[in-house]
């Protein structure tokens, strides 16, 4: 496997673990709405704090991870942009 | 000061003007105190700010291609987040947003998830792949991933429509809060807006909307948050509302359940002349319905709002600007940080509003009062009699029930302030907010469209010989054709702001998820299957909206996919038309497998030149 091809395998495995957890937090607790809504945080019940924040912080930090872990593949692989591109 | 290296400066610029801008809402309050009136306070707000995006559009102009179209490259990562954030936030988000938890609680939730979490799919899907690409606009892409004019056009098409349902509302929203603020009619209100709006973006396109973006972020985001600090301190909820209203959301619940969530009977609502647009609480502020079907309308709101944010070009388009790709990918992250200062504001404002409205044993508290006593108040007065406000006595007890108590959703952010007995500079500077917020979104739809028709349209396609000086004297004669006719649009008042807002993410998704995911992730897409794709999920997406829309030919929703969600149809059709007819035809050449492979790693140069 090429250099190129190998990159693109990293880089598709993050892209699929980055999905799968905002699958999670987008969707699957959701789907339990209602038996979240019984626990609470903070004095919130839980689903609603999920979607008046919990969720949303939760995508923030994912994409902040995801770029630095997509830059750290393509620092592996060399293919990391020169200043001058 | 806009001289030399002006991008080193940018933190001083902002910082300047920010500390300016709050210089100013001092002396507002000063004058408010020394006894300027509330309309001139409200009248200075809403034009000092809009002189600035003037100015600050002026200074930006520009005759250089790359400069109007991706404002030359060289958007600093924070700064492109602040811009893509007021890009985003429109007027219904300012606005509405609140409103609608106010009166749609937890259901209503699905619209924060939706329009946060698409995010997550514009920087792992697209943004860093399309900067690579090195295109100016949306179907650039379209036309030079696919190849050939007729994907173009397709791109083109799907862009508009969505675009310009968008922009409409915005246009509205800037009409309405223009109208207000200056006292003018509204028809008038929304040319006076397009004004303001295309005085940030003619000179400069891509360039002069960046930097009143930013501008306009800073504006929006301190009008939104001050007064939500400032009346959970004032009335005692907690100093951080964030964290501290836990305990308001729970006595929320057990007033609903002492008032009783009555939804009344649409005949009585007519008999009682409420005037249209004006609700009353009838769903639970934080329970989650019962049942399957409701946790699917949710998710399935908030997928339709996710892909629909990955497909909409004026937000992709923000992220061309970046200097480069791991800086796009890094502005989406911090997009959606200053996207989330307000969304998650948005709740809480929502609940301190419910609270101080409903709450018997609260000073503000109006429901379980006796209906003469409420109307000696001022605030309930003066909004009763612009019919944004209306009591309706049903059972005739003289006492103020929860389901006797109508508003429009826009008073929730509107009065609050007014409500909680803030000084109105805070009225003043809510006003400017919305007004921020509705131009910046508008400012980035307009330059969307007119962008595309002008380059990929006029230049790509109709004469490619054009020289500079044409290509963006087209380019800005399209700017004030498209605005004027999203005006026009909007003075006939044929839309409520959110309808319009939601299915501008269906048309999109409908139309360009797949074509542009699948460029880039799928090397087997091929031109004939984009193009059957685009057009087949634009007309089944479009089909079905008309066949479920109660005022088109109103049928039943299957599988409850109503008017809002149309774009699951339109998205899926697009998915399998778009597989079946690439397999059927011959795999792209080996050119464009090549090009696919470039785009996929981020250094070296860019598929399209830096001028083209």
């Amino acid at each position: 496997m090429s250099n190129k091809e190998k990159h693109w395998e990293k880089t598709k495995g993050l892209m699929i673990i980055t999905l799968i957890i905002w699958f999670v937090f987008g969707y699957l607790i959701f789907m339990f709405g209602s038996d979240l809504n019984t626990s609470s945080f903070m004095g919130y019940p839980l689903a609603y704090y999920m979607c008046a924040q919990g969720s949303i912080i939760a995508f923030v930090i994912l994409i902040f991870w995801f770029a630095n872990r997509q830059e750290k593949i393509d620092e592996e692989f060399g293919f990391t942009e020169k200043e001058d591109d | 000061m806009f001289k030399g290296n002006f991008i080193d400066n940018l933190p001083k610029i902002y910082g300047t003007y920010t500390g300016g801008f709050f210089i100013f809402i001092i002396l507002m309050a000063i004058a408010e105190q020394a006894g300027m009136t509330a309309k001139t306070i409200g009248i200075l707000f809403v034009a000092f700010t809009v002189c600035i995006y003037a100015i600050i559009g002026y200074l930006s102009r520009t005759v250089q291609v790359d400069a109007y179209y991706v404002a030359g490259r060289q958007v600093p990562t924070v700064f492109n987040g602040m811009a893509t954030a007021a890009d985003w936030m429109s007027g219904a988000s300012f606005v509405a947003m609140a409103g609608g938890i106010y009166f749609g609680g937890y259901t209503y939730m699905a619209f924060l998830v939706g329009w946060t979490g698409g995010y997550v799919l514009v920087s792992s899907l697209l943004a860093p792949y399309l900067r690579k690409f090195g295109c100016y606009t949306v179907p650039d892409f379209i036309g030079t991933r696919y190849g050939g004019n007729f994907a173009r056009f397709c791109a083109v098409v799907v862009l508009t429509l969505a675009s310009f349902t968008y922009v409409t509302a915005q246009i509205n929203a800037t009409g309405t809060i223009a109208s207000r603020a200056l006292s003018i009619p509204f028809e008038l209100g929304v040319w006076v807006g397009l004004v303001s709006i295309l005085l940030c973006s003619m000179l400069g396109g891509m360039r002069a909307v960046t930097w009143t973006q930013v501008a306009q972020y800073i504006v929006l985001i301190i009008a939104y948050l001050i007064p939500v600090f400032w009346i959970s301190n004032k009335s005692g909820f907690g100093f951080f509302p964030h964290f501290m209203l836990g305990e308001e959301v729970a006595r929320l619940g057990a007033l609903e359940s002492q008032f009783g969530l009555v939804k009344n009977a649409a005949a009585d609502i007519k008999a009682a002349g409420v005037p249209g647009g004006l609700k009353s609480i009838a769903v639970s502020h934080a329970g989650v319905p019962e049942g399957g079907m409701a946790a699917w309308k949710f998710i399935s709101l908030a997928l339709c709002m996710m892909v629909g944010t990955a497909s909409l070009p004026h937000i992709l388009m923000r992220y061309f600007t970046t200097p480069s790709v791991k800086a796009a990918r890094k502005s989406v992250a911090w997009s959606l940080f200053f996207i989330a200062l307000l969304y998650t504001s948005a709740p809480m404002l929502a609940t301190l509003s419910k609270i101080s409205l409903i709450d018997p044993n609260l000073p503000t508290g109006i429901i379980g009062k006796p209906i003469a006593e409420i109307m000696q108040i001022e605030w309930v007065n003066a909004w009763i009699n612009v019919k944004q406000a209306f009591i309706a006595d049903f059972n005739g007890d003289g006492i103020l029930q929860l389901n006797e108590w109508f508003m429009r959703g826009d008073v929730v952010v509107l009065a609050t302030p007014e409500v909680a007995g803030l000084p109105y500079v805070i009225s003043g500077l809510v006003a400017a907010g919305g007004m921020a917020a509705a131009m910046s979104t508008a400012d980035g739809l307009i330059l969307a469209i007119a962008n595309a028709l002008s380059h990929d349209i006029y230049y790509k396609i109709i004469d490619p010989k054009a020289d500079v000086r044409k290509r963006l004297l087209v380019a800005r004669a399209l700017l004030i054709v498209i605005g004027a006719a999203g005006a026009y649009i909007a003075s006939m008042r044929i839309t409520s702001i959110l309808g319009a807002v939601a299915w501008a993410f269906d048309f999109a998704m409908s139309g360009l998820f797949f074509p542009l995911i699948l460029g880039v992730w799928w090397k087997r897409a091929t031109r004939q299957g984009a193009i059957a794709g685009m057009i087949a999920g634009l007309a089944s997406g479009t089909a079905y909206l008309i066949y479920v829309y109660p005022k088109f030919m109103g049928n039943a929703p299957w599988l409850g996919i109503d008017h809002l969600r149309f774009g699951i149809i339109g998205a899926s059709v697009c998915l399998v038309v778009m597989v079946v007819v690439s397999l059927m035809t011959e795999e792209p050449d080996k050119a464009t497998q090549q090009m696919v492979d470039e785009v996929r790693v981020p250094s070296g140069k860019t598929i399209l030149g830096k001028q083209h």
